[in-house]
């Protein structure tokens, strides 16, 4: 790095940020702003969010800053004009189940609690980035689910149906327009299962992970909420039934009202406060390959086995499968699961055969037992909950912390949450997608 | 690879065997209140450290086997027949 730049980046330490960043944070990312920073190296950016002090209470504290507590955050800010907020994260911004997913960000949901839910969502994700004004790159390239066998092909146009009955895009590819959208792909007859066509939903696709958890505390921040990293929630203080605040690493912060928004770790975060929840946290792995170039430019997912792929705009194939299926809070897992997803990829495209794997990871799943989400009040006063997101907690960040925001702010669950109680599994009034019955494992 | 030992069959890799989840819940009577059946079916513990849990030996000698193993690190401290203590 040239001198003057260091010396420039040093004076700026110097002096202290502290006065400067209220204003600086409310400078507008623009061709204009990248121009100007262009002339002086890129080295006075200014911060993209602050690291203030705990104060002693606020009006709602936010616990987890992944995607969905950060979105929270944003949408009590910008929606109901609540300010007085504290994002709490053990560890940085997004290091959970926001930066370790395959980034799909999709709505081609059968069941009504889920479909109005994940079409709100999608329909954030298509204004975001200008809503934000941070680039979270979504590319709304596709989703096409493969169908193996006529009941399969069956079961999809049913979802199909259902989908556009809601008011949702969806298509039907027979096996001809799969090849010529996927040109890759082995849609010969000699393969184990073969393909007899896709359910396409067209908006669906992919978008930036760790922009996401970026852009929400930006702009949470930029209209007053404070982001606490490297402090751990150790406790809630309950007193005669209702929240009063949170232990930390960083001591007592008092709050009107607490939202749990912490995926995996739902489970022993919601035993602090005395509650017991429908939810097996298990590990899900995904990897990607080396980087080549553009050979796949929409999500395909397997449909006579767990496997989903697409290609991130720095080549890598970014892929998935199967859970674990055992109990696990440990973030990695084993190499029959990814062994047991590579085999179905390669049943599928065959020439990805020579690539290498760069790297795997593994993430904490909150498995519900019907394999929806729960977004709710709780038994405690002002105590709220966001969990039990299974694989599929990415593509509803933004419908997620609108809904959490809206639950939050009025103390009543939003009409597209209604459904996401803690009650449902009492009333037997579950949301089992698949059918699959109370097996978190299944979902 | 998590190595499970079968008491029947000895050390055996975990793809070996079939997971059947926590070991503690207990099936109520079916005269039991409505929320004991609730919370049979649906409730867990979940939790971050040592866990109770089943796996069957499949592909082995077919035995349910009970295993302790830490959810945050993998550790298996114990395995036996479902009837025998910890």
């Amino acid at each position: 790095m040239p001198d003057a730049v260091l010396a420039r980046m040093d004076a700026r330490q110097a002096r202290g940020q502290t006065a400067a960043v209220a204003s600086d944070m409310r400078m507008k990312y623009s061709v204009f702003a990248l121009a100007r920073n262009a002339l002086s190296g890129h080295a006075d950016w200014p911060q993209a969010w602050r690291s203030p002090q705990p104060k002693p209470s606020y009006d709602v504290v936010i616990v987890g800053g992944g995607g969905h507590g950060l979105a929270t955050a944003y949408y009590l800010a910008k929606n109901h004009g609540i300010t007085n907020v504290a994002v709490l994260e053990k560890g940085w911004l997004g290091g959970g189940n926001t930066g370790r997913n395959t980034t799909i960000v999709r709505s081609n949901y059968l069941l009504e609690p889920n479909a109005h839910f994940y079409e709100w969502s999608l329909k954030l994700w298509e204004g975001l980035s200008q809503d934000l004004n941070y680039n979270v790159m979504f590319s709304p390239r596709g989703v096409i689910n493969l169908a193996h066998s006529d009941t399969q092909r069956d079961t999809y146009f049913r979802r199909g149906n259902a989908m556009r009955l809601n008011g949702i895009d969806a298509e039907w590819l027979d096996r001809d327009a799969v090849q010529r959208m996927v040109p890759l792909l082995d849609c010969s007859d000699g393969m184990r299962f073969p393909i007899v066509g896709g359910l396409l939903q067209r908006r669906g696709g992919t978008a930036r992970h760790d922009a996401v958890a970026w852009g929400f505390a930006r702009a949470a921040d930029s209209r007053g909420v404070d982001i606490i990293q490297n402090c751990e929630v150790t406790g809630f203080r309950i007193e005669r039934g209702r929240v009063m605040g949170v232990e930390t690493a960083r001591g007592f912060i008092g709050a009107k009202k607490v939202g749990i928004a912490v995926a995996g770790h739902s489970g022993h975060v919601a035993a602090m406060a005395g509650l017991r929840l429908p939810i097996e946290s298990h590990v899900l792995q995904a990897f990607v390959s080396e980087p080549v170039k553009p050979i796949l430019d929409t999500v395909v997912t397997f449909g006579a086995g767990h496997f989903y792929v697409s290609q991130s705009d720095k080549g890598e194939l970014v892929m998935g499968g199967d859970l674990d299926f055992y109990n696990s809070y440990a973030q990695r897992g084993n190499m029959p699961a990814i062994e047991h997803a590579v085999s179905c990829g390669l049943a599928m495209f065959p020439s990805f055969r020579r690539l290498r794997l760069m790297r795997m990871w593994g993430g904490v799943m909150d498995m519900t037992m019907d394999g929806s989400p729960i977004i709710c009040k709780t038994p405690i006063e002002g105590f709220y909950i966001n969990g039990g997101w299974c694989y599929g907690g990415f593509k509803a960040t933004p419908g997620s912390g609108w809904v959490f925001a809206d639950t939050i702010a009025n103390d009543r669950p939003h009409k597209l949450n209604a459904s996401f109680t803690l009650e449902r599994f009492a009333r037997g009034a579950v949301i089992d997608e698949k059918g699959a019955g109370p097996v978190p494992g299944a979902h | 690879m998590l190595i499970i030992h079968c008491p029947h069959c000895g050390p055996r890799d975990h793809t070996e065997f079939s997971y059947g989840g926590d070991a503690t819940v207990r099936r109520p009577a079916d005269s039991a209140p409505l929320d004991a059946w609730v919370d049979f079916v649906y409730l867990r513990d979940n939790p971050r450290g040592a866990h109770e849990e089943l796996w069957q030996h499949v592909q082995g000698c077919r035995a349910w086997i009970a295993v302790t193993r830490d959810t945050l690190t993998h550790a298996i401290s114990s395995t036996r027949l479902p009837a025998e203590k910890a």
